[in-house]
């Protein structure tokens, strides 16, 4: 612990037009840091990183860098400081390259002022060695995976001579060996002696890497502990300002009958065939590694895509599912896996987002009745307490937890019979978590058959009654509640516990 | 409940929003440019030309602004839906020609004259449809069906009128141009009537609430169970009848079946759309809105009209108003975000 800090940050205050998004907040990077700030969506994180990447400037307080005070009032002046942030939406140009996209704005050119292409691939070469990325530097970026994009990114800081590196959920979208690629990365530039502030909402992540711990809460600086001094307890009750007991909120619960039967289900490229049962009352666990088909038989299941092979029963009557609006017809709803792209109306009102599956329901002869609207979404707005001005607010000024809420009040509205949920707590904050977490049980308590596709183990195995582990398009394997741990399920995922028989 | 609801959250929001209009909630400037800018820059635009131009404010070049206005405002309006959906349908214009060709063919071949406007309204419409199968169903870009539309539409007209106006002097249903209902002239009577009707669907009905929720986001319309190839349909189907109810209105009012009407009429009906700041991407606008951007460009040539501006300088000076509106439209949006 010696050493004068990297970065510091006294006293920083920010407001925006009737909202403060920082009140005070001091944050402090050492040379070889990795620092995990933590906070609930709101917290002031964001507002803080954008004040690194000099989208922003502080109402008062202080930044200094090697002790000397600095003005952080442009992204080139950020860069000049050695400050790169990596944010969740990654910043290149799909259509380019991974050497132009590395040289964007320095390009190498020869003695006519031409692009010199020779040493734009060179120099690629030597900038995708020092992240010990494994990419061809003459691939379009748009052609790379999430995690590939991710490391271009690094390695165009790196490059840069960056020695403030900023991760914004860096894993958010990444597969499990990428993820620990990036591990790696993370520990190799921590030895090279450069700060890195490091953002997520994942605990297992941030106890692996992080040497200290800030928390956020409502824009004010809460705590900063090294990581042997707090629990993960600790840092959420940190996060959400009070104690948490049972983050799963799962309940006793007596799954009934049969209501939704797979058999030999298959997409006719890759995924299937696959046979499952969901009971009334029940809810069941869909994991496996990305690309295992998680998605895909969710989609399956609900009609979003159409399955070429097997047959879908309901309640033991076999149903047709070419489209959505059949699986709505037949009480079967999707929670698709993006939030945002799939299933949001962003600039729509509250309203207008919960009653889109009902339409039929709230008008007649195609004239909307306003007081069965006003009935449907208020119901929905109550029981799921979504934290809205008014029915009327658009989505897009709600936060993460609450657009997810809206997303579920739509297909709780339609009270269906099998709930299919792909990552509904993806991107969440701990606190609506939690909420959405008893909305689920609440939903298996009253009959609803549901199933949760998730990546996050600690979540499948905390909430599901059964869980199902997909590898290659199959189902590889099935635990019980009581004998899933997360080295069995990742057993099945990887078909090691399959290789063992 | 729990302490981490947001302030940023929790402000107000204005009374009586509804989709594509619920926008800011402060009451600072942004939003009241949003909520009352365009209505704002036609008050301002009227005072301008009743100071400028000699006999502007009077009831007689009131109607005369709004008669020349509305076939724009039908036009428009039609296309609000259409852009609304992320889409275009540059076809209008020449569907003016033909579907007002086709009512004067059926009066001249003896048709009543209800029959002659009905057939007009439909034969617009039925190319909309064809626009709106072609755009749904073959999943074509709306800009190159339509552009096809504008050309072979256009070449239709010729084809019908042998190159030549057809004029009847006689035409039946002329009043649909040149009548006047309860002292106001009938076309100003159909366009409010159609941006009424427009707004009441947009408003109040199922329909409406599809048409932005595809705009908004055609994917999650279509898990939400929403059957957007045929909403996307009757969205072409409605821009196409209104340009049939305006060809009819055309022909009405120049006695005649004309191949040339409405060129570029296509493109003053998405100028008054965009100043009306509904949004190129989709899934917010509103037809009221809309009206409002085509009085601008009215009360804009009537006035330089009025004061004999030559009419080259009167296109540059159209042309330079309807992008500055989109300049301010837009840098409040880059101020904003």
């Amino acid at each position: 612990m010696s050493g004068s800090p990297l970065l510091r940050m006294d006293g920083v205050s920010k407001s925006f037009p009737g909202v403060r998004a920082l009140t005070g907040v001091s944050f402090e990077l050492r040379p070889g840091e990795v620092h995990a700030l933590m906070g609930e969506n709101g917290a002031g994180k964001s507002t803080l990183i954008k004040m690194l990447a000099g989208v922003h400037s502080p109402d008062s307080g202080s930044i200094e860098i090697d002790g000397h005070p600095v003005t952080v009032d442009s992204p080139q002046r950020a860069a000049d400081l050695g400050i790169a942030v990596i944010h969740q939406e990654l910043n290149l140009a799909p259509n380019l390259s991974v050497a132009q996209n590395l040289a964007l704005g320095r390009e190498p050119r020869n003695r006519w002022g031409l692009l010199d292409r020779s040493r734009l691939r060179e120099e690629a070469v030597a900038k995708l060695e020092r992240v010990g990325a494994d990419i061809d530097p003459d691939t379009r970026v748009g052609r790379l995976s999430v995690g590939m994009q991710q490391l271009v990114e690094i390695a165009r800081a790196v490059a840069q001579d960056a020695r403030v590196l900023v991760l914004d959920e860096p894993t958010a979208a990444l597969s499990e060996s990428e993820t620990q690629q990036l591990f790696t990365l993370v520990e190799e530039m921590r030895r090279r002696g450069m700060g890195l502030v490091y953002i997520s909402h994942r605990m297992e992540e941030v106890y692996q890497l992080a040497d200290r711990v800030t928390v956020f809460r409502d824009g004010q600086w809460v705590d900063t502990s090294s990581r042997e001094d707090v629990t993960p307890e600790q840092v959420v009750s940190h996060m959400v300002g009070r104690e948490f007991t049972d983050l799963y909120a799962r309940t006793r619960r007596a799954p009934g009958e049969v209501v939704l039967e797979a058999r030999g289900l298959g997409d006719g490229s890759g995924v299937g065939p696959v046979d499952l049962r969901l009971r009334a009352g029940e809810v069941v666990g869909l994991a496996g590694l990305i690309g295992a088909g998680r998605t895909e038989v969710a989609r399956l299941l609900f009609g979003a895509d159409p399955a070429r092979t097997g047959e879908i029963r309901l309640a033991d009557r076999p149903v047709r599912l070419r489209n959505p609006r059949d699986g709505i017809d037949n009480g079967i709803g999707l929670v698709p896996e993006s939030r945002k792209e799939q299933a949001l109306f962003l600039d729509m009102a509250v309203r207008d987002n919960i009653v889109v599956t009902g339409l039929g329901e709230v008008s007649d002869l195609g004239v909307l009745r306003g007081t069965r609207i006003t009935r449907r979404v208020t119901e929905q707005v109550e029981t799921l307490r979504v934290r809205c001005s008014s029915a009327l607010q658009r989505v897009r000024h709600l936060s993460g937890g609450n657009q997810q809420k809206v997303v579920l009040g739509r297909w709780l509205a339609i009270q269906p019979r099998v709930l299919l949920l792909d990552e509904p707590t993806r991107g969440v904050d701990i606190g609506a978590k939690h909420e959405i977490y008893k909305i689920i049980d609440g939903l298996a308590r009253d009959g609803v058959a549901v199933l949760v596709v998730s990546s996050d183990l600690p979540e499948v195995l905390g909430i599901s009654d059964r869980i199902l582990v997909m590898r290659n398009g199959e189902i590889a394997g099935e635990l019980d509640h009581d004998e899933a741990t997360e080295e069995s399920v990742m057993l099945h995922a990887t078909g090691v516990a399959n290789g063992a028989h | 409940m729990t302490e981490n609801s947001r302030a940023s959250a929790t402000a107000p929001a204005p009374e009586g929003a509804s989709p594509g209009r619920s926008r800011a909630h402060r009451p600072d400037f942004a939003h009241l440019w949003d909520r009352y800018g365009i209505l704002g820059v036609l008050v301002l635009m009227i005072a301008l030309m009743a100071v400028l131009a000699p006999n502007f404010l009077t009831l007689d070049n009131a109607f005369n602004i709004a008669r020349a206005t509305s076939i724009n405002a039908i036009l428009a309006a039609g296309m609000t839906l259409v852009i609304l959906t992320r889409g275009i349908d540059l076809s209008v214009g020449s569907n003016v020609a033909v579907s007002g060709i086709v009512a004067v063919l059926l009066w001249t071949g003896g048709m009543p004259a209800a029959v002659c406007v009905l057939g007009g309204i439909l034969v617009g419409a039925l190319f909309g449809l064809l626009n709106g199968a072609l755009v749904a169903y073959l999943a074509l870009p709306a800009f190159i069906v339509t552009l096809g539309g504008l050309t072979y539409l256009r070449g239709t007209a010729y084809l019908l009128t042998d190159g030549q106006p057809l004029v009847a002097d006689d035409l039946g249903y002329q009043l649909m141009g040149n009548g006047f209902f309860a002292g106001v002239p009938v076309p100003v009577v159909l366009m409010l009537l159609v941006c009424l009707v427009l707004w009441f669907v947009l408003r109040h009905t199922r329909f409406g609430t599809e048409v932005y929720a595809i705009g908004g986001n055609p994917e999650a319309a279509r898990l939400a169970g929403i059957k957007v190839r045929w909403t996307l349909v009757r969205v072409y189907l409605i821009g196409g009848a209104c340009a049939g109810l305006a060809g009819v209105i055309f022909s009405a009012r120049v006695m005649s079946g004309q191949p040339t009407a409405g060129e570029t009429y296509e493109l003053d009906a998405i100028a008054a759309v965009v100043l009306g700041g509904t949004s190129l991407m989709g899934g917010v606008g509103t037809v009221q809105r809309t009206l409002i951007g085509a009085m601008i460009i009215g009360v804009l040539s009537n006035g330089l009209l009025l004061m004999n501006v030559p009419f080259f300088y009167q296109l540059i000076i159209k042309g330079a108003v309807i992008v500055l509106a989109v300049a301010i439209d837009s840098l409040k949006n880059w101020k904003r975000s």
